[in-house]
């Protein structure tokens, strides 16, 4: 155990002895430092959610043909922290007969929502903030205060729209958590535990995307509804319901949702890249030592963003009832007969060789998103003449 | 240590520096209200009627269909688990209680609750 194999515990136990060595009682110096720890950690990630505006700015402005902030900085690099101080110095309103607790809660929860996920998130195998045995259902539970924090902030704001865009949105959120659980109990399955560390070290021999594509992409789809973002983003469609929950938040409060939204997103490409990427492995090279792990959760991290925000750029706003009818008619069955398939396959090859057991289950995953895909043509042909049908109908006897 | 304290540190950090962030803005902002300002946003207009209006109840119904498949995954966690050590009992009893499940979705669909309108 030294600096370059093992330096979270090496710095932990140099500072305890520091804060022994002033006569502080040990149990006090241990607390102490796990709270330095867990400051660093949080410092880290705000500063990465500023360099975060900067990467969004530049992509969408790539997607569009354009070259984005150039001005401020080398590339715009300075381009987010200029906005973060005009956040900061624009006036905090606060709308008469708003409810001024939830109202200002809201966007300090939907913060922390997002921070506190990265306290089971591991970057290397030996650095992570706490293992716990149930770090998937932590995940969802920490989901469940960011969907809570949208419900506050539209009810509070004293204002229609905001009430409306915020039931919209957590109509949706919620409807879209179902998959998304579903397909977070894919990874168990294969690993056997909710600890993230063990469901990295299960991904050994073959990562779980190659055994379980239609649980990743149903997770992607369901994680990208679950952040709000396009084409699930109804609540900030510019052109309907002006800004949805957002609307009466000015300065920092709206920039704590902003920021938020963006920290979450890079959140879930993390989190994929952990449940279906095989988070910080890659082929050996995390045991040479936890630097060369980090790096490569960041990259799995930042190409899962990536993915996230073509998927934003590329695609159409879909409408409330479109989304919710795919949700409750389409992925959820989807996502609970995957389940069933997976468990069912699981216990049936449990003695055959791993390429048999890999081989069968990604084979699974493929016919049922072929069987899904044709019923659901099908069903979209037949409604297509049904419309077909009546239109020509109405139009034979004008 | 038990592991749940770093747990509760995460969240009073988290806590802490949102309300650092926006007690900046707070700071160094202006304050200026004024009765216009601070009037809620209604496309230009003078808000009409009253905020908290009547929400559609299908609203309520995709709580209660959530719920109810809320609670079946939480129940689900722990079958998903152990499911390597249980073999094919466990697996088939599983696929019942969700097929079970999979039917009250199914009743909720043919009676029409699922549909927006």
């Amino acid at each position: 155990m030294n600096l370059w194999n093992d330096p979270l515990k090496v710095a932990a136990d140099w500072l305890e002895g520091i804060f022994t060595g002033w006569g502080m009682d040990a149990v006090l110096a241990h607390v102490l430092v796990a709270f330095l720890g867990v400051l660093l950690l949080i410092t880290v990630l705000m500063v990465l959610d500023i360099f975060l505006v900067w990467i969004e700015r530049k992509v969408v402005a790539r997607f569009q043909d354009r070259i984005g902030p150039n001005r401020l900085g080398p590339f715009g690099l300075i381009q987010p922290f200029a906005d973060i101080i005009k956040l900061i110095i624009k006036e905090d309103t606060t709308p008469d007969g708003a409810d001024k607790v939830v109202y200002n809660l809201a966007p300090i929860l939907s913060m922390m929502s997002v921070l506190i996920v990265w306290a089971v998130v591991p970057l290397a195998p030996v650095i992570l903030g706490v293992d716990l045995n149930v770090g998937v259902l932590f995940l969802i539970a920490a989901g469940a205060i960011g969907t809570l924090s949208i419900i506050m902030a539209g009810w509070s704001s004293n204002n229609k729209f905001a009430l409306i865009g915020g039931f919209r949105q957590v109509a949706m959120m919620v409807a879209f958590e179902i998959p998304m659980l579903t397909m977070l109990l894919i990874p168990t399955i294969f690993a056997g535990s909710m600890n993230m560390n063990d469901i990295i070290q299960a991904q050994g021999k073959v990562w779980f995307f190659l055994i379980s594509p239609l649980g990743a992409l149903i997770f992607l789809i369901a994680a990208i509804a679950e952040l709000g973002r396009a084409p699930f983003d109804l609540a900030e469609g510019e052109s309907e319901l002006v800004a949805g929950f957002n609307i009466e938040y000015s300065g920092m409060k709206f920039g704590m949702f902003y920021a938020g939204e963006l920290l979450h997103a890079m959140t879930f490409g993390g989190i994929w890249g952990i449940l279906f990427f095989g988070g910080y492995r890659f082929f050996g090279l995390e045991q040479v030592s936890p630097f060369l792990a980090i790096p490569i959760f960041l990259i799995k991290a930042l190409i899962g963003y990536w993915i996230i925000m073509w998927v934003k750029y590329t695609m159409m706003r879909i409408r409330i009832d479109q989304m919710l009818a795919f949700n409750w008619m389409f992925l959820t069955p989807l996502s609970f007969v995957l389940l069933m398939v997976t468990a069912l396959m699981n216990a049936l090859l449990a003695e055959s060789p791993p390429w048999v057991y890999g081989i069968s289950m990604f084979l699974s995953n493929v016919v049922l998103a072929w069987i899904a895909l044709e019923i659901a043509r099908r069903v979209g042909r037949r409604q297509r003449e049904k419309v077909e049908r009546s239109k020509q109908f109405a139009e034979a006897h004008h | 240590m038990n592991e749940w304290l770093y747990v509760a540190l995460f969240m009073l950090v988290g806590l802490v520096i949102p309300v650092g962030a926006i007690g900046a803005g707070f700071i160094f902002g202006p304050k200026k209200p004024n009765p216009v300002k601070q009037s809620t946003y209604e496309c230009g207009i003078e808000p009409v009627g009253d905020v908290w209006v009547q929400f559609k109840a299908q609203y309520y119904i995709f709580a209660l269909v959530f719920l109810v498949f809320d609670v079946e995954t939480v129940f689900l966690f722990p079958w998903a688990v152990r499911l390597g050590h249980l073999g094919l009992y466990a697996v088939v009893e599983g696929i019942i209680f969700i097929t079970i499940l999979i039917v009250g979705l199914i009743y909720t669909w043919r009676k029409g609750m699922l549909e927006w309108t």
